[in-house]
């Protein structure tokens, strides 16, 4: 028997779910349909005069080599970062799954740095690898080699990826630990028994166990990079130097605020918000089907 | 020639003892069942051999050579775990071929060996399925196909058949053992269900509190049991124990009763009597008040209480006897040489 209350009348219902339907509606149907509406017209940067342009806003952003370059950006720093974060969180939730006694401290530290948030912890990093005063560019000095995100596009990158794994490592490590936990010991028993070690256990038993988790994680950590990352890109590298860290959410901020093109942020957005459809679709198709089994 | 022996095994965790120096040899070839409650350290017997716990103190030794730091793959065992195990993302073929394609095996001999245990399981059909799509006994029998293409030394049952609803296992159950019989290989297997040691095992340990009570052929366990306890685990329903004295001619049960048996010890007793060695007899001493019947078929379980006494006992008879119709007092008599005699204070057989 399905379990379903029946509701007389629909009053109550309507109640009862109309924060949710409010905050949907304040949040995203608005912003939403507005970017949608704006990113057909092109107002003027004082907001005095607007004109209905169609689709010119799209068609001048696909010929656009700086779009173009900023999505290539992004490609290559969300996949920098879903892999690194990942990576890095699955070895430790290993290490933790081993552990017996102390595993309690180990997960609450390696947790602390999800409670920090993006622009936080951005500003943490960049004490760390400040070109004049941070401790790790300093030391970095000392080893001979001469760190300046604010000039080497490369370092810029590398800092911005450092950071924003960073502080995703406890998020994934959190789910792989999860899912580790989840694994029946009986099954990696019966995997040692029949003669496989600890890297080939891992490798034919654990990892494709965790298949499911991780393809959710993927799809999760790409739309972390491409969006939650604004925080950590904006107080360290300001999208530069040049547009070598200008994902494409943040250029939907600089053409927008501070180059004051709305239009072509309007159309930005709008592309954006049919990539994470696009990403939300994949995540449900894939993740029901639980993937490998 | 492969046998097992277990040499003073000894099992703490941290400061809780769970077996206290198991003895055992096991010739090659030999079914042995370690029967007892949950938690009387069985399956962490049976853990120790497999090299999935450390052992305390104590040896064990395979083929004559000890393994006691020898990793399980380097034991050759096999194990059927009662969850099955199986790997869930694998086919049943490779469920199977997991083991010999580590081993290193060429391939032509493993899809040989998969097919021939598959063959012997009746697994035929399925090799291609995963093990979400079969059912409980066929899952089971996966198990038991992924130790047997090893071909190991010994098998390890952990409670295998505990998972099944109670047709299917008492099916598997007949074909364990079947199949053991033709493979010829030492196995061990651990269940709390007196039935199936009876039923499966050549000769089956008792266990209770990390002590080995008994060991001995099921026959020999029901007929002359060492403890109180064994006496009590094995038999279904379990044997009554009443207390009395005996002056070695006879034995004066608590409420009076006297029961003719022959015995070179005097003293305090506990008297063991099973309910299907009382046999209904008009002129029978054994003068039983019933409080209930329970029909199970072929016979029926009387519980009640003797007569001019509060001592519970119950009996068991043949055929089916109708609430209605049950007398309200039957008598019984028992013949001496089914009576067990033990000793009160140290729970061990006397006769």
């Amino acid at each position: 028997m399905e379990k379903r209350v029946h509701f007389k009348g629909w009053f109550l219902p309507v109640l009862l779910i109309a924060p949710q339907l409010f905050i949907t509606a304040v949040f995203f149907f608005y912003p939403a349909g507005t970017a949608i509406w704006w990113s057909l017209f092109n107002p003027d940067p004082f907001g005095l005069n607007t004109k209905f342009v169609g689709l010119a806003n799209f068609e001048f952003l696909f010929s656009d080599p700086y779009y173009k370059e900023s999505f290539y950006t992004t490609a290559i720093f969300s996949v920098l970062v879903t892999f690194f974060s990942m990576g890095l969180a699955l070895f430790l939730a290993v290490l933790a799954d081993r552990l017996i006694k102390g595993a309690g401290i180990y997960k609450t530290l390696l947790i602390w740095p999800y409670a920090v948030a993006p622009a936080i912890a951005g500003i943490l990093w960049m004490f760390l690898f400040d070109t004049r005063t941070g401790l790790i560019s300093w030391y970095l000095g000392l080893m001979g080699y001469d760190w300046n995100h604010l000039l080497n596009h490369n370092e810029a990158m590398g800092l911005v990826v450092i950071v924003s794994t960073w502080s995703r490592v406890s998020y994934n490590f959190l789910f792989f630990l999860a899912g580790l936990q989840a694994i029946p010991k009986s099954i990696i028993e019966a995997a040692a028994i029949d003669g496989a070690r600890f890297w080939r256990r891992f490798l034919t038993i654990v990892f494709p166990l965790l298949s499911p988790i991780t393809f959710f994680l993927v799809v999760m950590n790409i739309v972390y990079a491409f969006f939650d990352t604004f925080g950590v890109i904006h107080t360290i590298t300001k999208g530069g130097p040049g547009q070598s860290t200008t994902i494409l959410v943040y250029k939907v901020y600089s053409d927008g605020f501070v180059g004051l093109d709305l239009g072509s942020s309007a159309a930005q957005s709008v592309i954006l918000l049919v990539i994470v459809g696009i990403l939300t679709i994949l995540q449900f198709k894939f993740v029901e089907k639980r993937v490998h089994y | 020639m492969a046998g097992l022996i277990i040499k003073d095994i000894q099992k703490s965790f941290g400061k809780t003892k769970v077996l206290h120096g198991i003895n055992m040899e096991i010739s090659d070839g030999e079914f042995i069942v370690i029967v007892g409650p949950s938690g009387c350290g069985k399956s962490t017997l049976l853990r120790m051999i497999a090299g999935l716990e450390n052992v305390t103190s104590g040896e064990i030794l395979i083929d004559n050579l000890n393994v006691n730091n020898k990793e399980p793959m380097d034991r050759n065992i096999a194990m059927v775990f009662q969850n099955y195990a199986l790997y869930p993302h694998m086919s049943v073929f490779k469920n199977m071929a997991y083991g010999l394609k580590i081993a290193g095996i060429p391939k032509l001999e493993i899809s040989e060996r998969v097919q021939e245990a598959a063959k012997m399981l009746e697994l035929g059909e399925l090799l291609e399925r995963k093990p979400r799509e079969l059912s409980g006994g066929q899952r089971q029998r996966v198990a038991m196909g992924r130790a047997i293409v090893r071909k190991p030394a010994v098998f390890l049952f952990d409670e295998p058949l505990s998972n099944l609803d109670a047709k299917l296992r008492i099916q598997m159950r007949l074909e364990i053992k079947s199949l053991q019989q033709r493979l010829g290989t030492t196995s061990l297997f651990v269940t709390h269900d007196q039935v199936e040691a009876m039923t499966l095992a050549d000769r089956m340990v008792v266990m209770n509190e990390g002590v080995a009570e008994q060991i001995g052929s099921p026959l020999d366990v029901f007929q002359k049991p060492e403890t109180i306890f064994s006496a009590q685990f094995i038999g279904s329903p379990a044997m009554n124990l009443i207390k009395g004295v005996t002056d070695g001619q006879s034995i004066k049960l608590e409420n009076g009763v006297l029961l003719k048996c022959v015995t070179n010890f005097s003293g305090e007793v506990l008297a063991g009597l099973r309910p299907e060695d009382l046999l209904p007899d008009k002129k029978g001493e054994i003068i039983i008040q019933i409080d209930m019947a329970e029909p199970i078929g072929a016979s029926t379980i009387l519980h009640g209480t003797l007569k001019n006494s509060d001592i519970k006992i119950v009996s068991m008879v043949q055929g089916l006897v109708d609430q209605k119709d049950m007398q309200k007092e039957m008598s019984f008599s028992i013949s001496p040489e089914v009576i067990h005699l033990f000793n009160r204070e140290s729970g061990k057989r006397i006769n």
